[in-house]
């Protein structure tokens, strides 16, 4: 059976992670309001602006929902703004802590080839856009892959999180292995 | 190995700001309102459209010590205006590490036959457009994201509706042609053959599209969306309403709700008078900004 996930979209690229996830054969619903997490598998925060996502969120009566959904065993993947969103000042459900523009302004996103453990073949070319980096991060959580000694993917339980955008790529593997762990 | 200014970076950040609402703000105070606005991003420029078509005179980029000052206000992208063709002030704004560079009809065009060779720069560039040549001709330029360019400034939301199907039907139109058909159409569109059949193939623009020029309610937003845009640009419909706080969060909660009428009514509700507006069709040529560019 196909697998239901939710991508967040209340503002930020999801429509490039639904494209992603219906090539994957998964049944997509984008999620706007807390009713619309009803019956997911698992859910993508995608990039985007964290300011505007966290108001969203506020605005929608969506932080208690979506803790739940991860509580009751939901899985979640975030890219960039969703990995900031899972961190401990924001829904505070990852024991890890962003730093935002980490990188630095526009002037500053780069793209880089990276080597993630669990992804064979060719390196991922990540993209990274006014990235954010984890600053600091408890013991449960582990570390997936660094850029000049800064984190950029981490894992704990089950959410997954990459501070760059595997969606703008045409690069379906991270998509694919977290799908996997469903 | 990490690579820098790729206009896959340039592109991408565009894509970050879809479904989002970009602010003019012409002060730190109005950018901070946007930002807790929910603004995706805020348009720092000297005045907005509305005064500048008020006051008349040359409008150009805004003073750097204000832009700065608006960079040090917020954490959301910050965007800036330069006069079309004005490698200068582009060059200026560069420097400043400005996000996005907006080469702008609302500004006075500093070169009447060329817009910037955006290629050169390590920022990004989004650039206006009335119909599909011309947005082609942007990106073959250089261009990161485009803005369909409605009237600014006008409160009238008729050019901006104009544009954005124009540019819609032209794109359905070279969906169904053939290569024969497609390079003719490259031909009349006056834009490069390769955008012609990219966007042929693809059914969209190679970058993000968003609306600009007349939006000045949440419904305006709504109906942007609707037709196609990935997002709104409000410039003057804010700060020139009568509760501009109020007045962004409902634009935003609409553009992100745009197909969900009952929202976009709620989020209409109270918001007291919008700007002081302007009829597109009774300005005289003279006044029309969207005439712009080339």
């Amino acid at each position: 059976m196909a697998k239901r996930i939710g991508v967040l979209a209340l503002q930020g690229d999801f429509a490039a992670h639904t494209t992603v996830l219906r090539d994957l054969g998964a049944e997509v619903r984008e999620v706007r309001v807390p009713a619309d997490l009803e019956g997911l598998d698992g859910l993508i925060i995608p990039g985007g602006e964290s300011t505007t996502m966290t108001l969203g969120i506020e605005r929608e009566g969506l932080a208690e929902p979506l803790r739940a959904f991860v509580q009751d065993g939901g899985a979640v993947l975030g890219t960039c703004a969703g990995m900031i969103m899972l961190d401990r000042a924001h829904l505070g459900l990852a024991d890890w802590t962003c730093r935002r523009n980490a990188f630095g302004r526009q002037v500053r996103s780069f793209e880089a080839d990276l080597t993630l453990p669990g992804i064979a073949g060719d390196p991922v070319r990540a993209v990274f856009i006014r990235a954010p980096w984890v600053e600091s991060h408890g013991d449960g959580v582990e570390v997936l892959a660094e850029v000049e000694g800064h984190v950029v993917a981490a894992r704990q339980d089950r959410m997954l999180a990459v501070s760059f955008h595997p969606e703008l790529t045409g690069e379906s593997r991270i998509h694919a292995a977290w799908l996997q762990t469903i | 190995m990490r690579d820098e200014a790729t206009f896959r970076v340039k592109a991408g950040l565009a894509e970050m700001l879809k479904g989002g609402v970009i602010m003019d703000v012409v002060t730190p105070e109005e950018a901070k309102v946007a930002e807790d606005a929910g603004a995706v991003a805020v348009m720092a420029l000297e005045r907005v459209p509305s005064d500048i078509r008020r006051d008349g005179g040359v409008a150009r980029m805004s003073d750097p010590a204000m832009i700065r000052g608006i960079q040090e206000a917020v954490t959301i992208p910050v965007m800036a205006k330069a006069r079309i063709g004005h490698i200068a002030e582009a060059q200026v704004l560069e420097a400043l590490e400005v996000d996005y560079v907006d080469e702008s009809e609302v500004l006075t065009p500093a070169d009447e036959a060329n817009h910037i060779d955006k290629w050169g720069y390590r920022i990004p560039f989004v650039c206006g457009a009335t119909n599909l040549g011309e947005a082609l001709r942007r990106i073959g330029e250089g261009a990161a994201m485009i803005r369909s360019k409605g009237e600014a400034g006008t409160g009238d939301i008729v050019e901006a509706v104009r544009h954005m199907r124009r540019i819609g039907s032209e794109i359905r139109a070279l969906t169904v042609m053939d290569d024969a058909q497609l390079a003719t159409a490259a031909k009349e569109h006056a834009a490069p053959l390769e955008l012609v059949r990219a966007v042929a193939r693809d059914g969209r623009l190679p970058v993000v599209l968003f609306s600009a020029g007349g939006i000045a309610t949440p419904a305006d937003a709504s109906l942007m969306m609707q037709l196609g845009a990935e997002g709104v640009f409000v410039g003057s419909g804010i700060f020139k309403s009568e509760d501009p706080a109020a007045r962004g969060r409902a634009i935003v909660e609409a553009t992100t709700h745009f197909a969900d009428a009952e929202r976009v009514a709620r989020a209409s509700e109270g918001l007291g008078t919008a700007m002081a507006s302007l009829e597109a069709r009774k300005l005289e040529a003279g006044q029309l900004l969207a005439g712009r560019g080339w």
